[in-house]
């Protein structure tokens, strides 16, 4: 297959092609190809095990990939670690939260990504003043309003942790954005905010990958269905062109 | 105000600093006065360094997740090293440095076992600890060499300095160690990945974190910190002893729990440590004072290990509970 360009002429954000993943024997990831396309929301679905955790996990250099190839904007990636994933505009936000509960908002907010006022060899002195300020600008721009930036993560609801995460992703400027089973573990007022998120992703021009398990959230905010099952794609469709009861049936 | 309770409430050294003055002031009255002496305050500044060294490596490594039982065997293989390479006819800059450097690659060995096999590092230190001490003994062929010491700056080490003689120079090194190693963990993005590594895991490797390299530095540190207390615990004796440090490494990881660390990582400081080094050395030095039989002592720490950590976890539940405006 070609890499890179979609139907339409327009080059897709990233493009994953015949992607292989084992563990330990298993044949966890059986040769999937996808396109995601520039401020898109895509929405990936599937049961425990359908392979969707592997896929992202790849895309966030969590776990290297055995084989395929990964294309960033028409140009081969190599993602061996989360660092290469964030240098090239992916960042994640975990079903687990990617958080430490006994560190402060601002810390967290800058974790592997410190500012520093001066350096040497890679160790140097925070600016905690300019982590203070940005943490807190850039919590507000997610709309969630916290009392102080050096409140302990562990103080904060799951929804607040979620804002935080996501208010992370956003400071570092992404252009595509994963979320892993953010929903999960919400109560209903903390998942409609979720969900309004994820659909104002495309007004910021970023793209946006969600994973759950629940359909009705993916129906209310993305704008494409992948499903997924045993390691392969078994439908991929814009939501417009297909229903819950579609998906269920691939399931 | 009551935002400020809470917040030192939280704080994980404040059972430790709390005990601590009660202590004092229980061994002052005691003593009957002599405890807060000139005199007893020189022997307290005096020993303290060595274990207080000891206690900031081990809780800098505890908070980042991990754990080392053979530093009290490293803190006599580092002298013992360098007292053999003397007797070799080394000078002693370089037969110190060696003897650290030694240390430093126990460190290493104790981190890279550790992560590459996947092991606890409860396991791995417990293997080195034998080790080493057995080395300690080898290297001095069952004779501990003596020091020559003309050939050895004491005054840089362990000769009393500052106002009325109060401080040997041990203090000095002690005080400029711990400085340093609290901004290293408070003030750097190091230390930043340190407490991250030791709270989450799995959040710390997810943001890019280097954790292994994180946890070796640590485990380089604490191990290099254990040997330069031993080499100063032997510059003052005057002989390298094998047996020096035994039990030293249950005493360092009492010392950082009574300060405040937690041994699950992510919580704790190092102030606290040296709080909790202090406390042990408060305790057997006012034991003595106060003339109760001195084989109490391992029941009072043992004791007082227990009392730090409940006081701790219930401070902080109260910290918790207390309500200020909402986050």
């Amino acid at each position: 297959m070609s890499a890179g360009v979609a139907a339409n002429g327009e080059q897709p954000i990233i493009s994953v092609r015949n992607l292989h993943k084992w563990y330990s024997g298993v044949h966890a990831l059986k040769g999937v190809s996808l396109d995601f396309k520039r401020n898109e929301a895509v929405g990936l679905v599937g049961d425990n095990g359908a392979g969707k955790s592997t896929l992202i996990s790849i895309l966030a250099g969590l776990h290297p990939k055995d084989e395929g190839e990964i294309f960033v904007e028409g140009r081969p990636a190599e993602i061996n670690k989360p660092r290469d994933a964030m240098n090239l505009g992916i960042e994640t936000i975990y079903q687990y939260n990617s958080m430490v509960p006994n560190m402060s908002i601002a810390r967290n907010m800058f974790i592997g990504r410190e500012p520093m006022k001066a350096a040497f060899m890679g160790v140097g002195l925070l600016d905690e003043a300019r982590m203070r300020a940005e943490s807190v600008a850039a919590i507000a721009n997610v709309d969630l309003h916290l009392r102080s930036p050096d409140a302990l993560v562990g103080e904060l609801s799951g929804g607040q942790r979620q804002g935080v995460a996501i208010a992370r992703a956003m400071h570092f400027k992404s252009k595509v954005m994963i979320l892993d089973e953010p929903t999960n573990h919400l109560s209903v007022k903390e998942t409609t905010k979720v969900i309004g998120f994820v659909k104002s992703l495309k007004e910021q021009n970023v793209t946006g990958i969600f994973i759950s398990h629940n359909m009705h959230h993916v129906f209310a905010c993305c704008d494409r269905v992948v499903a997924m099952a045993l390691g392969k794609v078994v439908l991929d469709k814009p939501i417009s062109e297909t229903s819950i009861e579609e998906v269920h049936d691939v399931l | 105000m009551r935002r400020l309770i809470k917040i030192s409430l939280q704080k994980p050294e404040l059972a430790a600093a709390l005990l601590l003055l009660c202590l004092i002031i229980f061994f002052q009255v005691m003593s009957q006065g002599v405890f807060l002496s000139l005199a007893n305050m020189r022997g307290v500044f005096g020993l303290m360094p060595e274990m207080a060294l000891v206690a900031i490596g081990v809780t800098l490594l505890m908070i980042c997740g991990e754990f080392d039982l053979s530093v009290g065997s490293v803190f006599a293989l580092s002298p013992m090293a360098m007292a053999v390479l003397m007797t070799m006819g080394w000078g002693f800059w370089p037969a110190m440095l060696t003897g650290l450097l030694v240390c430093a690659a126990i460190g290493f060995i104790n981190g890279w076992l550790t992560i590459k096999f996947a092991i606890p590092s409860f396991i791995t230190t417990l293997g080195m600890l034998f080790m080493a001490r057995s080395l300690t003994i080898v290297i001095s062929g069952g004779f501990p060499p003596r020091l020559k010491a003309d050939e050895i700056p004491m005054w840089l080490f362990v000769e009393f300095v500052g106002p009325g003689n109060l401080f040997r120079a041990s203090f000095l090194w002690f005080v400029g160690i711990a400085v340093l190693v609290a901004l290293l963990l408070s003030k750097t993005n190091f230390g930043n990945w340190v407490r991250a590594t030791g709270g989450f895991l799995p959040a710390a490797n997810a943001m890019g974190i280097p954790s292994s390299k994180v946890k070796i530095a640590c485990f380089m540190i604490c191990s290099v910190l254990a040997g330069l207390a031993g080499t100063i615990q032997v510059l003052r004796l005057g002989s390298p002893l094998p047996s020096i440090g035994e039990g030293l490494e249950l005493a360092a990881v009492a010392a950082a729990v009574i300060g405040g660390t937690s041994l699950l990582g992510g919580i704790g400081s190092i102030t606290g440590g040296i709080i909790g080094a202090i406390l042990i050395r408060v305790i057997d030095n006012g034991m003595v004072l106060s003339q109760v039989n001195s084989n109490w002592f391992k029941f009072a720490i043992g004791a007082l290990t227990i009392l730090a950590v409940v006081g701790n976890s219930w401070l902080r539940k109260r910290g918790r509970a207390m309500k200020v405006e909402t986050v």
